[in-house]
């Protein structure tokens, strides 16, 4: 099992959830969160007076996949969130030991 | 005593007492999360404080019978002899009606200088501070322009507050910017406000509230009362223009922060004269405003000083322009600028400008100093760094 970290621009949510689905992903996780890559912060201006905001918001989605279906949640991933701009965002790829549902108590690819 | 003056008055005071809450939502958007109680409680609880100051004593010493020129004498302590009849300010409405219109401008005057310091005072130092200064700086500034003083005797015009309102809090905010001095990280650390949509709202609250502040300080349903109306909103909509253009110009873009702050110069700044212009006059006063208040906050960054939330900037250099301009546009109520053929009105202006700057700051700087000295004014570094809200009140304004 793997779990795959999608971290890109917060209003292509909305697209990869539906692309993932297409694909017959049935659950993930998102969150909000901030940082910064190559395409750096940008500024603000409050009253004259100029701010570098070095972090960006992004969204994080993670998905948890048998292993085989890895590669699908790339690709679909990669084409619903892809704008050819700096700032896109990556694919984290993390090797996951165990997954438990917790009402069952199902483990492994079951329990994905 | 006429009765659609009387409800026109006690409106007006309503109107009035909900800026100073709007105050606190202006100001509160502004600043960090982490402080966003702490500069709300600022302004909401002075309305408790200054009410009860002001009954008990701060009314006397600002309308009693005048002694010296200087200071109100104590026949209306604990508001003996404020009742349901007329009073010596108005012969149309109840003097009760006239104290508690007072009494709200009382409120929001200290509340406007928490700009200054929010975001590292501590909450016991600035109650003091704040009771200390309606009785040694408001109090006295109201009696000199309003309580028959020697301002007034003089001849200085101010409408509805812009030397005892906004010069008074701006010269009181400076000194607690030279007091207090910047807070932890200004000047290499983002200051970014928090919530901006709270800060629109505020403006909004504050706007809506000054018809009361300006058209009330006419202390009847009349004429000049639909005047200082039409004013008040002409410069208002006039300077959220032009600042807006003028940070456009200066930064590439116009901002909801420009828009609101802009509204808000333009209120401070046509405050002496409402009364005394007409229209026309408002909306040049406005779009100077605007522009001046905006200049005024850029000189901040160059000065140094942490007026954290441009309090001099907007409140300061609002007052002092609106309170010369009466001197230049002054044509009704029984009034004429130098450009109604009396110039000596503007060398008036002019004094009473200088006088009040003197005195305020002079007075505050001291009120300062004196609380620093005994109870303390700054929070600690460790009480700043974890936010007022937690520090000072036990709360915090966002749950995760």
């Amino acid at each position: 099992m793997k779990k795959v970290e999608i971290i890109t621009r917060t209003f292509k949510l909305d697209d990869i959830k539906a692309a993932l689905s297409e694909i017959g992903i049935k659950g993930m996780t998102v969150s909000e969160v901030k940082g910064f890559g190559r395409q750096g912060g940008h500024k603000e201006v409050y009253r004259g007076a100029e701010y570098q905001v070095d972090f960006v918001v992004k969204v994080k989605i993670e998905v948890v996949v048998e292993d085989a279906r890895v590669t699908d949640v790339i690709g679909a991933a990669t084409k619903a969130a892809r704008t050819g701009q700096v700032g896109d965002g990556k694919i984290f790829v993390i090797p996951v030991e165990e997954v438990v549902r917790i009402r069952t108590g199902e483990t492994g690819d079951a329990a994905v | 005593m006429n009765a659609a003056d009387t409800a026109f008055v006690l409106i007006c005071s309503a109107l009035v007492m909900f800026m100073t809450p709007g105050l606190g939502l202006f100001y509160g958007g502004m600043v960090r999360s982490k402080n966003v109680l702490a500069t709300i409680m600022q302004s909401f609880i002075l309305v408790g404080l200054v009410s009860v100051l002001w009954a008990v004593a701060g009314y006397t010493l600002a309308f009693g019978k005048d002694v010296g020129g200087v200071i109100g004498n104590l026949d209306f302590l604990f508001l003996n002899g404020v009742g349901m009849t007329a009073g010596p300010y108005s012969d149309t409405i109840p003097h009760l009606a006239f104290m508690i219109f007072q009494c709200m401008f009382a409120v929001i005057t200290p509340a406007l200088i928490t700009g200054a310091f929010a975001e590292r005072m501590k909450f016991g130092g600035f109650l003091v501070f704040s009771t200390l200064w309606i009785f040694v700086v408001y109090a006295p500034m109201a009696h000199w322009v309003w309580g028959k003083g020697w301002m007034a005797e003089m001849g200085a015009l101010d409408f509805a507050g812009g030397a005892v309102v906004h010069m008074s809090s701006a010269a009181a905010a400076l000194a607690a910017a030279v007091v207090l001095g910047k807070r932890k990280g200004y000047g290499h650390m983002p200051f970014i406000p928090h919530n901006l949509p709270m800060t629109v709202l505020g403006a909004a609250i504050l706007w809506f509230g000054w018809f009361g502040f300006n058209a009330g300080s006419a202390l009847a349903a009349d004429g000049f009362a639909a005047n200082a109306f039409v004013t008040t909103h002409l410069a208002a909509a006039a300077a959220a223009l032009s600042w807006i253009f003028m940070e456009w110009r200066h930064s590439g873009k116009a901002t909801t922060l420009g828009a609101a702050s802009g509204a808000v110069a333009g209120l401070v700044a046509i405050t002496p004269a409402a009364g005394f212009v007409t229209p026309m006059p408002a909306i040049f006063i406005g779009l100077v405003g605007g522009a001046l208040c905006f200049g005024g906050i850029l000189l901040k960054g160059k000065l140094g000083y942490d007026d954290s939330l441009d309090v001099v900037g907007v409140h300061g250099v609002g007052g002092t322009w609106g309170a010369i301009a009466t001197g230049l546009f002054a044509s009704i109520n029984k009034a004429q600028g130098l450009f109604y053929g009396n110039p000596s009105q503007l060398w008036i202006q002019l004094a009473s400008v200088a006088a009040t700057w003197a005195f305020c700051f002079t007075a505050s700087l001291i009120l300062f100093k004196l609380v620093d000295a005994t109870i303390g004014l700054r929070a600690s570094a460790d009480e700043e760094d974890r936010g007022l809200d937690l520090s000072q009140h036990n709360e915090t304004g966002y749950q995760a």
